[in-house]
């Protein structure tokens, strides 16, 4: 047994109140072992103390963190060597790889720097001989034209060559665990496909192990041998990949297994954690069919979007970000947008709301040019188009309340008489996506990702919009809350005929919702269709390729494996 | 934030609701320095209330000691050697024949008696002594202390008002007013300090009001610079895009979106710059250029100190310097409690 984890327990110091310093505990009790030359994979949702687990191994956790227990690593106990010891253990034998490459790589040495230095210190290689090595690594990662990128820094390079670069400083000193902490989270999905295949190939090649964290099961099912489910610190199942996927002991992983939405099946609500333990089935059916013959609300005819960058003195250098986007949007419809990022879909969401002033082009709106609106034509306007952002931590005002927040647009658009009647609209409009009444007087950081998605959502809504532009809604959040968020849109939808213009780089979440797919690449759209058929017979080579970057679970016996 | 909570049909939830000023306070009441620090500055603007209303140190320009009387703990000074002309041994002469002045010492009498004369005993020592002028000089540094610190807090205040709504507006709508705003910036900051405040205290003349617009006017640089680089950050932030979706004007996404949530940047810099003008009160007066002549302010102290030093008469100085460096030191360390405490670590509560 490489690693053995051994009822380990983590708990914080949060500070003192009225003198008992609070302990708030994140990992109750965890084992599970790693054996030699295989893949264990963490999974759970956020604040399931998956990543406490993984980082307490090397004990790189913050100083306030207790550990309890034993972690046994080739039999010696991690918990208790000195911090010496543990600093050469770090990097030598187990190595990690972080979610975010962009941050995790220092920005201000070249990559030669960042992969010589594990060489030069672990191995005592001399600088010639790290070289040497380094561009043998780069070269092992896939990364084309070493030599010419061992002198590059980090930021001429995409993301995905960057994770590559930290797979390879991580491999640097052939380590005998690799731990993964959410390693492809941060990345698209052909580059999440790619990066994947490197590391089932390394592993492979290496002959290590691998402990990978992710809270994606689909992905988890794709490269690992052994799954650990996990939720709210504590172990909910662990058993082989085979077994979790076909025969799942625990109600909790059913639950996640089912709340992710497919491409191949066809659902029209998804399975919500709570849902599935409580032992509810969904209501089945196709859901309520649509009017085909639903007024076009919105339509777009050569929108283009350029930024001007200076050059020289006096140059300017144009970056065309949307090229020439059309489309028509019915009432009550869904229009899905997917690309990679850079493919210029949330440049063309937000010019939609001329949140970017458009280079050209027009958008309809019941027959009139949104974008040639005055200003006080526009103000009227806003109230029928609204947009939900990304990332809901970012979306909310920190400082208001959520009263304050979800009034604020009906006073600014004069909807209501009074305060008290706006109040009463936000209440009912906080029912209507799940919340109650207590949280009109909360701020935002005491909500979760998924609730505040929903009082975005909320905020939108108070101004009975006809259009929400969705901008990557439910990408940051779990499984079960994207599932949570996307069925409260389906339902909003057929209650107030709402029309989506959803902007996804998750083919899965866009094949559920929507009835149209718009793909685009480099600011085109290459392909443009209605979603079944579009995901039956992708006429592009573009198209086909994102649909076959999807991680689809456990597919009997390991695709990537399979492919690499 | 005042709106929501007065209504009562919502006032069911609110028990459990921390705003964030209220997190802050409870993040400041645990740093124990901050606290101490805190009272400290809390007892000095006591005192400066205290000496504006006139219950303290009213009489500070009266006499009231022998000039440089030494502090209590060091008794009276020692009686000066004053038999250095030796006393006339001889017979007085009468002069009354050849004083033309003889005849009328008798009206002056009669006169003088209409006045009643009292010898005010001149105190040997003070509780921390006197100075030339036998003036108590812990009144005096009393005095001193509201003068000064009124002039920072004001001048703070003009200085952080004048900063951050120039940065707000250069911040946010940027391109040709950044530009222009840049620009005043530059210039500013390219003519020596000194020398700024010279030519601004020869517009304004003396007076505690003129050193306030001149610390005010002069100072607003740094603070500039650092809310705009704020309102910069901010404004591409998602919620002020939401805001702006939802059809928020310009002035409500600068002043009600953005600026709560930089407010500890303004409210830390106010509260540096107090200290920081409160020392620049000093130079200016030290230099003449400060508060009127008949007024006394800690800088003042400082530049008579200068002269008295020469002399052996420490006192003053010390008295001054004591003021000065607990009020800015605690006032500096409070500083610094809040600001750990007002950062939005709001991560660690999610």
């Amino acid at each position: 047994m490489l690693l053995s984890i051994q009822d380990l327990k983590v708990a914080f110091r949060m500070g003192k109140v009225q003198g008992q310093m609070q302990r708030a505990l994140a990992v109750k009790g965890v084992s599970f072992d790693i054996p030699e030359n295989s893949t264990v994979a963490l999974v759970g949702e956020s604040g399931s103390g998956k990543s406490v687990t993984a980082m307490s191994i090397l004990n790189l956790l913050p100083d306030n963190a207790e550990r309890e227990g034993k972690i046994l690593f080739q039999g010696k106990d991690l918990l208790k060597t000195s911090l010496p010891e543990l600093q050469g253990i770090r990097g030598r034998d187990i190595a990690c790889v972080f979610q975010d490459p962009m941050t995790s790589l220092n920005p201000v040495f070249t990559v030669a720097d960042q992969i010589m230095e594990p060489l030069m210190k672990h191995m005592g290689m001399s600088r010639r001989q790290a070289l040497t090595r380094a561009e043998e690594l780069l070269n092992e990662v896939g990364i084309p034209e070493p030599k010419r990128r061992l002198s590059s820094y980090p930021h001429e390079m995409s993301g995905g060559q960057q994770q590559r670069v930290m797979i390879a400083v991580a491999l640097a000193c052939s380590p005998k665990l690799l731990i993964a902490d959410e390693p492809t989270t941060a990345l698209d999905v052909t580059i999440q496909r790619q990066v994947m295949e490197l590391m089932a190939r390394l592993k492979d090649t290496h002959k290590m192990s691998m402990l990978f964290i992710s809270h994606d099961l689909g992905v988890v099912g794709e490269i690992s041998d052994q799954v650990v489910v996990m939720r709210h610190g504590e172990i909910r199942e662990k058993a082989p990949v085979a077994e979790i996927f076909h025969n799942p002991q625990d109600a909790y992983t059913k639950a996640l297994l089912a709340c992710r939405p497919s491409l191949t099946e066809n659902p029209a609500r998804l399975m919500v954690i709570d849902d599935h333990i409580a032992g509810r089935t969904v209501h089945e059916g196709a859901g309520k069919a649509k009017d085909p013959d639903a007024p076009v609300i919105l339509e777009a005819r050569g929108l283009k979007k350029s930024f001007f960058f200076k050059q020289g003195l006096f140059g300017k250098k144009e970056f065309q970000a949307v090229k020439d986007v059309n489309f028509k949007l019915r009432k009550g419809y869904t229009l899905g947008v997917v690309g990679e990022s850079g493919s210029g879909k949330t440049t063309m969401g937000l010019t939609l709301l001329r949140l970017h002033e458009p280079s050209g082009g027009e958008v309809l709106f019941e027959g009139k040019d949104l974008l040639k609106m005055g200003p006080t034509d526009w103000q009227k306007m806003r109230r029928r188009i609204q947009v939900v952002f990304q990332n809901p931590y970012a979306s909310l005002n920190p400082r208001f309340t959520i009263g304050q927040t979800l009034v604020e647009p009906m006073e600014i658009h004069g909807i209501g008489a009074s305060h008290q009647e706006r109040l009463a609209t936000a209440s009912a409009l906080l029912k209507k996506v799940g919340l109650d009444d207590s949280a009109l007087n909360k701020y935002p950081h005491e909500f979760s990702g998924g609730q505040r998605q929903r009082i975005a959502i909320a905020r939108c809504l108070t101004l009975n919009p006809e259009v929400l532009v969705l901008d990557e809604s439910v990408s940051a959040l779990d499984v079960s809350v994207q599932a949570q968020v996307l069925n409260l849109l389906k339902d909003l939808q057929d209650e107030f005929g709402l029309s989506y213009i959803f902007i996804s780089h998750d083919l899965a979440v866009v094949k559920f919702i929507s009835d149209e797919v718009l793909v685009m690449q480099n600011g085109d759209v290459v392909e443009q269709s209605e979603t079944q058929s579009l995901l039956a017979a992708p006429k592009q080579e573009y198209t086909r390729r994102l649909l076959g970057a999807v991680p689809r679970g456990y597919q009997g016996g390991h695709a990537v494996a399979a492919a690499a | 934030m005042s709106a929501v909570l007065s209504t009562p049909n919502s006032a069911v939830g609110s028990q459990r609701s921390q705003g964030v000023w209220a997190a802050s306070w409870r993040r400041l009441r645990t740093n124990k320095l901050g606290m101490f620090c805190m009272a400290i500055v809390a007892f000095f603007l006591v005192l400066v209330a205290l000496s504006g209303s006139g219950l303290v140190a009213k009489d500070w320009q009266k006499e009231v000691g022998v000039p440089n009387a030494q502090p209590n703990f060091m008794g009276p000074a020692p009686a000066e050697a004053t038999g250095v002309i030796a006393q006339p041994k001889g017979p007085n002469v009468d002069l009354s024949d050849i004083d033309p002045l003889a005849p009328k010492y008798k009206e002056w009498d009669e006169r003088a008696k209409a006045y009643k004369t009292e010898a005010t005993v001149k105190a040997e020592t003070l509780p921390f002594g006197a100075d030339r002028l036998g003036r108590d000089v812990l009144s005096k540094a009393v005095k001193g202390a509201e003068v000064s610190i009124l002039v920072g807090v004001l001048a703070a205040v003009v200085a952080t008002l004048i900063g951050t709504v120039l940065g707000a507006v250069s911040g946010f709508f940027g391109g040709k007013v950044g530009d222009f705003l840049e620009w005043v910036y530059n210039v500013f900051n390219a003519i020596p300090y000194i020398l700024l405040v010279f030519a601004f205290a020869a517009i304004f003349g003396r007076g505690v009001l003129s050193v306030v617009l001149i610390l005010g006017l002069t100072g607003w640089t740094g603070i500039y610079r650092l809310i705009r680089a704020e309102f910069m950050k901010h404004s591409v932030r998602e919620y002020v895009r939401s805001a702006e979706a939802i059809g928020a004007s310009r002035m409500s996404r600068m002043f009600k979106h953005i600026l709560p949530n930089v407010s500890h940047v303004a409210l830390v810099q106010l509260s540096l710059h107090v200290v920081s003008f409160i020392k620049s009160e000093v130079i200016l007066s030290y230099l003449g250029l400060g508060v009127g002549v008949d007024q006394v302010s800690w800088g003042t102290m400082l530049s008579e100190s200068q002269s008295e030093l020469i002399l052996g008469y420490w006192w003053q100085l010390v008295a001054v310097t004591g003021f000065m460096a607990v009020f800015v030191t605690a006032f500096a360390l409070f500083t610094d409690a809040l600001r750990d405490a007002l950062d939005p670590k709001l991560r660690g509560l999610e």
